[in-house]
C-alpha cells in the first residue's frame, strides 16, 4: 500500500452533510434480484403488498423473466383485519410453495414495510417453518422493508440473517463476505491461492453449505462497502474484521489483497508474482477509459453505498474530480481506507433531501452525475450526462480483471454524448 | 394472503401516479416510505419521460413510526406547494401509510393552501392500478369541472388516456384527427396532456368520447350525470369498431359519417391472396377488458382467425368478457396469475397468442409466436414511430404487428411442403426475424429425442397414452407452427377412440378426422 499514500489528507476527517428528506432510492427488497441468482437453491418469499411485488418485478421484470426463485405473499384485507391468521396463511403459502419446489434448500421470509408495520413476526415463523420443513430447507427471515432498509442494506440484512447459523469453529479461515458474479468470485480466490492461502470460504456460498463455520480465529474481509450488520453479526460471533479500501481497479484490488497477504503472512516477492500480470493488465484496461474520463468532474447521488470506494477509483485511478459524494448512510469502520485515499475537496453527504441535491447538482453542472434511474433520463434532458447506479450493482466490476470494465461503465455516457450530434433534448 | 410471481398491474397508488404524471400543474403528495419512488423509473425509463413524475414522497421510516409522521407529511406538502406551485394538489396514502392511518386528507386541508387539495381514498389491499387511476381521474373531474356554456361550434372531450398508456399518445393523435375530419372539435384530452384548469373547462364540451373505459369510465358517469354530456360507448379499435365509433360520434354530434377512410389499408392486406394462410388461425386472447374485446372481433370478423380462448386481468371486466366469451364459444378466464394464463395457454395450445408483455413470455417459452395487444406496458411498447391501436392507422398498425411474429404465407407453404430439409427446417425459425439460423439437427438426435420423447399426457384413470416412437418422428415431420395443434387433436382423437397408443396411422386419422 506504500506506493499509494494519500497525496495530502483524505476525506476520513471532512464534515459531512447530513440530510433529511423525499429519498429517490430503492428499498432493501431489491437485493433480491441479484442474491436469487447468487445462491441457486434458495427462494426468497416477500411477504408484503402489491407494491412490494411491483417493485420486484419493476426494478427485474424486464431483465430476467425464468421462473424466478422470489414471490410475494400479498397481504389482503382479511390478513390485515385479523380474520384469518396471518401465521396460518404463510404456513399454507410455504407449503405450497416448497412442494411445488423441490429444488429448494434454503427460504428466506423477507419482511416489508406493510409487514413490519403490522408486526408480523417472522422470524417465529422462520423457527416454526425450519422444524416443519426440517432436514430438506432451512427457513431463515431478514426485513427488506422501505421503512429500515436502502437498496444494498437488504443484501447486508440477508448475509446478517445467516451469521448466527454458521457452525462454531476455533480453526484459522478466512471468510470473504458479500455476493460476487461466480466469474468474478473465481478471479478472487484464484489471487489468494497463487499466494498460497487456502482454507477460504465464501459468504453466500453458492448453494447451501453446512460447513460454512465462524469462530474467534476466524478473519473476514468484505467485497462490498455496504455490510455493516453482516460485520457486526460475525464481530459477535468472534471473528475479526480486516479493514482495507474495497477491490475496485488496480489500486483498490492490491490494497484489498495486501490487508488479506499480510494477515497471512505472505512475503513480498510471493505478492508480487501473483498479482503483476493482472495489475498490469488492469492499469492497461483503466488506461484506455481514462483518455475520456481524465480532467472530467463527478457527481455522485447517494444509492448504492458504492460511491466511497468508486469515488476514490474514479479520482485516483482515472483523473476525476468528484464534487460531491453522496451516499445512503456512512460507515467510517468499512469505507474509512477508502475515504482516507480521497483527496480533500468534495462534499460528502449522508442521506438525502433530493430536491435540494439536484438543486447543487444542477449548479455544479458536473460533466458526469451518477443516479438512480428516476433521475438519469430527466437530467439527460436537462443536459447533464449520467450514468445510472443500478448497472454498478448489476455489472461485474470487481478485482483487476474487471477494472477497465469499471472504469468503461463511466466512460461510455461521456462517448456517446460525444457521438451523437442531435443533441438530447425530449 | 395471495403467493404472486408477477402481476399485472401495480398497486392504485401507481393508477394516481399514472393520471398525474399524464398532466401539467398537478401535483401528488404521496404519504409513503422510501421505496416505493421505484415507481419514477415506471415513467423515466419505459416511457421515456424527460422528467420526474409529479410526485412528492414523503419518504418516512422506522424510527418515525413512533414520534409522529403527520409532520412529515404536512412538511412536504407545504414544501412541495411552495416549490411546484402546481394549480392543485391531490394527496393520498401508499400500501405502507393506510396501515398507521394519519388521514393525508384531513391533514392536507387542515393547512389552508391556496390551490384545490383533493384527497384519493384508494384502498391498497384491494384494489388495483387500473382502478386507482380511474378513481383519480374522477375524483379530479369532481373536484374541478363545474357546468357552463356549450362552445359554439360542436365539441367532445377525449377521456381516459393516462401517462404510461399502451400506445395512448398515438390513439389520442388519431383520434383527434378523425373527429376533426368529422367537423368534431377536441375541447379537452384528459389526464393526460390538461392541466388543473383544462379540467375545469370541461363543461365547455357537447359530449365525450372515453377511449379507455379502463381509467376514465367512472369520471365520464360522472359528467354524464353533472354536466349533461352523453358519452360514445365503442372504442374505436379494428375496422368494425372504428366505423360503428365513427356513427355513434355523427349521431351525438350531429354530423354527416361520411369520412375519407382511404387510408384504411387493413381490410384488402387481409383479403389479398398471401393473407389465405391466416385462415382459421387457432388465437388465444389475453390483457385488459376493453383491449381483449376489441382484439375478439379484429380476430375474427377482420383477419379470419379463430378464438379458442380470451380472458381479462381486471375483474371489473369480468362480466363484459365473460358475456363476450360465450358469444365465442369459448370460457373466459379471469384471473391475475400468470401461472393460470400459462396452463390455460399450454392446455389450448393455441398458434398464436395476442397478449400482453407477460404472455409474450409465456408464448416464448411454450414456443407460440405473441402479439401485444395491451397493457401492462414495456419500453418496446413505446416505439419512436406513430404506432397507434385506434382509428384507421391503428388497423393498419394491428395488421402488421399481428402478421409479424408468424411465418409468412409463402415461406409457410414451403416449410409444409420441405419439411426435414437441411436449411429450410424448424429450427432455422421464421425468415424474417433476428437470430442466427441453425442447422437441422442430425437424424440420429431426432430419432432419440422421440424416443426419450416429451412428458406423455396422462388420461383419467389409471390409462396413459403413448406416444410410438415411430409416430412421435412423425410429429417431428410436421412443421413448428402446426405441430401443436396435429398434437393436440391426435390426443384428443386417440382419447375418443379410447385407444392407448398413437402410431403414425392415428395421426394421420386423427389429421382427416379434424380435416376442414
Amino acid at each position: 500500500m506504500n506506493d499509494h499514500a494519500p497525496l495530502g489528507p483524505g476525506c476520513r476527517d471532512t464534515p459531512v452533510l447530513k440530510e433529511r428528506g423525499q429519498r429517490e432510492v430503492f428499498c432493501g427488497l431489491t437485493g433480491i434480484i441479484w442474491l436469487h441468482r447468487k445462491m441457486q437453491d434458495a427462494f426468497f418469499l416477500v411477504v408484503g403488498s402489491r407494491t412490494c411485488a411491483h417493485l420486484l418485478q419493476s426494478a427485474a421484470g424486464v431483465m430476467i423473466f425464468a421462473e424466478p426463485r422470489f414471490a410475494t405473499a400479498i397481504l389482503e384485507e382479511k390478513d390485515l383485519a385479523g380474520l384469518a391468521d396471518a401465521q396460518d396463511e404463510l404456513d399454507r403459502e410455504v407449503a405450497r410453495l416448497l412442494a411445488r419446489r423441490p429444488d429448494i434448500r434454503q427460504l428466506f421470509l423477507v419482511g416489508s414495510c406493510p409487514s413490519e408495520v403490522i408486526k408480523l413476526d417472522l422470524h417465529r415463523a422462520a423457527e416454526r417453518l425450519s422444524i416443519k420443513h426440517a432436514p430438506h430447507v432451512r427457513v431463515l427471515n431478514y426485513s427488506g422493508s422501505g421503512i429500515e432498509t436502502t437498496f444494498t442494506q437488504g443484501e447486508d440484512a440477508c448475509l446478517a440473517s445467516m451469521v448466527p447459523g454458521l457452525r462454531d469453529t476455533d480453526s484459522r479461515e478466512l471468510l470473504l463476505v458479500g455476493a460476487l458474479p461466480d466469474v468474478v468470485e473465481d478471479q478472487m480466490l484464484g489471487l489468494l491461492r497463487d499466494m498460497g492461502i487456502d482454507n477460504i470460504r465464501c459468504l453466500p456460498a453458492r448453494r447451501t453449505d453446512d460447513t460454512l463455520a465462524c469462530g474467534p480465529n476466524t478473519v473476514f474481509a468484505l467485497t462490498q462497502p455496504f455490510l455493516g450488520d453482516t460485520h457486526a453479526a460475525l464481530e459477535r460471533r468472534g471473528a475479526r474484521h480486516l479493514p482495507a479500501p474495497f477491490p475496485f481497479g488496480e489500486e483498490g484490488t492490491t490494497a484489498w489483497l495486501r490487508v488479506i497477504a499480510d494477515e497471512f503472512g505472505v512475503d513480498r516477492a510471493t505478492f508480487d508474482r501473483a498479482t503483476q500480470a493482472p495489475r498490469a493488465r488492469a492499469r492497461k484496461a483503466i488506461a484506455a477509459a481514462t483518455e475520456t474520463l481524465n480532467g472530467k468532474s463527478i457527481f455522485f447521488f447517494p444509492d448504492s453505498q458504492l460511491e466511497i470506494p468508486l469515488a476514490r477509483f474514479l479520482t485516483r485511478e482515472c483523473g476525476m474530480t468528484a464534487i460531491e459524494i453522496g451516499t445512503p448512510f456512512l460507515h467510517k469502520a468499512l469505507t474509512g481506507p477508502d475515504l482516507d485515499l480521497i483527496p480533500a475537496g468534495p462534499t460528502i453527504s449522508e442521506g438525502q433531501d433530493v430536491d435540494l441535491q439536484l438543486d447543487r447538482a444542477r449548479a455544479a453542472r458536473p460533466d458526469l452525475t451518477v443516479c438512480g434511474l428516476g433521475l438519469a433520463n430527466p437530467l439527460e434532458a436537462e443536459g447533464l450526462t449520467t450514468k445510472w447506479a443500478i448497472e454498478l450493482v448489476f455489472t461485474p466490476v470487481h478485482f483487476y480483471e474487471q477494472a477497465g470494465d469499471l472504469a468503461a461503465l463511466f466512460a461510455r455516457p461521456l462517448r456517446r454524448r460525444a457521438l451523437l450530434k442531435h443533441g438530447a433534448s425530449a | 394472503m395471495k403467493l404472486t410471481v408477477w402481476t399485472y398491474e401495480g398497486p392504485p397508488h401507481v393508477g394516481a401516479m399514472r393520471v398525474a404524471t399524464g398532466m401539467t400543474g398537478l401535483h401528488y403528495v404521496l404519504h409513503a416510505p422510501q421505496g416505493d419512488t421505484y415507481a419514477d423509473l415506471l415513467f423515466t425509463m419505459i416511457e421515456r419521460r424527460n422528467h420526474r413524475p409529479p410526485v412528492t414522497y414523503t419518504t418516512f421510516q422506522a424510527r418515525d413510526l413512533g414520534s409522529d409522521t403527520a409532520y412529515l407529511f404536512k412538511d412536504a406538502c407545504r414544501d412541495a406547494y411552495e416549490r411546484f406551485k402546481p394549480q392543485a394538489i391531490i394527496v393520498g396514502a401508499s400500501c405502507t401509510a393506510e396501515l398507521i392511518q394519519d388521514d393525508p386528507g384531513g391533514l392536507a386541508e387542515s393547512m389552508g393552501l391556496p390551490v384545490p387539495v383533493i384527497a384519493l381514498e384508494l384502498p391498497s389491499y384491494q384494489r388495483k392500478e387500473n382502478f386507482g387511476a380511474d378513481e383519480t381521474f374522477f375524483q379530479v373531474v369532481r373536484h374541478l369541472a363545474k357546468p357552463m356554456a356549450r362552445s359554439e361550434r360542436v365539441s367532445c372531450n377525449i377521456l381516459g388516456p393516462t401517462g404510461l398508456g399502451f400506445r395512448h399518445r398515438d390513439d389520442i393523435t388519431e383520434i383527434t384527427a378523425l373527429l376533426y375530419d368529422l367537423g368534431v372539435e377536441v375541447n379537452v384530452t384528459a389526464p393526460m396532456g390538461s392541466s388543473p384548469s383544462d379540467i375545469a373547462r370541461m363543461g365547455a364540451a357537447h359530449f365525450n368520447v372515453l377511449l379507455y373505459p379502463e381509467t376514465g369510465e367512472a369520471a365520464a358517469r360522472w359528467c354524464e350525470k353533472n354536466l349533461g354530456q352523453p358519452f360514445t360507448k365503442t372504442v374505436p379499435i379494428g375496422v368494425g369498431a372504428t366505423g360503428d365509433f365513427i356513427a355513434e360520434v355523427a349521431k351525438l354530434a350531429g354530423v354527416s359519417p361520411a369520412v375519407d377512410d382511404s387510408r384504411l389499408r387493413l381490410p384488402w392486406y387481409a383479403a389479398s391472396v398471401d393473407s389465405t394462410y391466416l385462415t382459421g388461425k387457432r388465437v388465444f386472447l389475453f390483457g385488459d377488458g376493453t383491449h381483449v374485446a376489441a382484439a375478439a372481433r379484429i380476430a375474427r370478423d377482420e383477419m379470419g382467425f379463430t378464438v379458442c380462448g380470451m380472458g381479462c386481468y381486471n375483474r371489473e371486466f369480468a362480466r363484459p368478457i365473460r358475456a363476450l366469451a360465450k358469444e365465442y364459444g369459448v370460457e373466459a378466464l379471469i384471473t391475475d396469475d400468470y401461472l393460470e394464463v400459462e396452463a390455460a395457454i399450454e392446455a389450448l395450445a393455441p398458434e398464436m397468442i395476442l397478449g400482453t408483455q407477460m404472455e409474450r413470455h409465456i408464448g416464448k417459452r411454450l414456443g407460440i409466436p405473441c402479439a401485444v395487444i395491451s397493457a401492462p406496458v414495456h419500453v418496446q411498447d413505446f416505439p419512436a414511430r406513430y404506432s397507434p391501436q385506434m382509428g384507421f392507422e391503428g388497423a393498419n398498425v394491428i395488421f402488421d404487428t399481428w402478421v409479424h411474429p408468424l411465418v409468412m404465407g409463402l415461406e409457410e407453404h414451403l416449410l409444409h411442403m420441405f419439411r426435414d430439409d437441411f436449411e429450410f427446417h424448424d429450427a432455422a425459425g421464421a425468415s424474417h426475424h433476428g437470430g442466427k439460423a441453425t442447422a437441422a439437427p442430425e437424424p440420429d438426435t431426432i430419432a432419440d429425442l422421440s424416443i426419450s420423447g416429451k412428458k406423455k399426457p396422462e388420461n383419467q384413470g389409471a390409462d396413459v397414452l403413448v406416444w410410438l416412437a415411430d409416430a412421435e418422428k412423425e410429429l417431428k415431420k410436421i412443421p413448428f407452427f402446426v405441430r401443436g395443434k396435429a398434437r393436440r387433436n391426435t390426443e384428443a382423437y386417440a382419447a375418443l377412440k379410447g385407444l392407448q397408443e398413437v402410431s403414425v396411422d392415428t395421426l394421420y386419422e386423427a389429421k382427416a378426422h379434424y380435416a376442414r
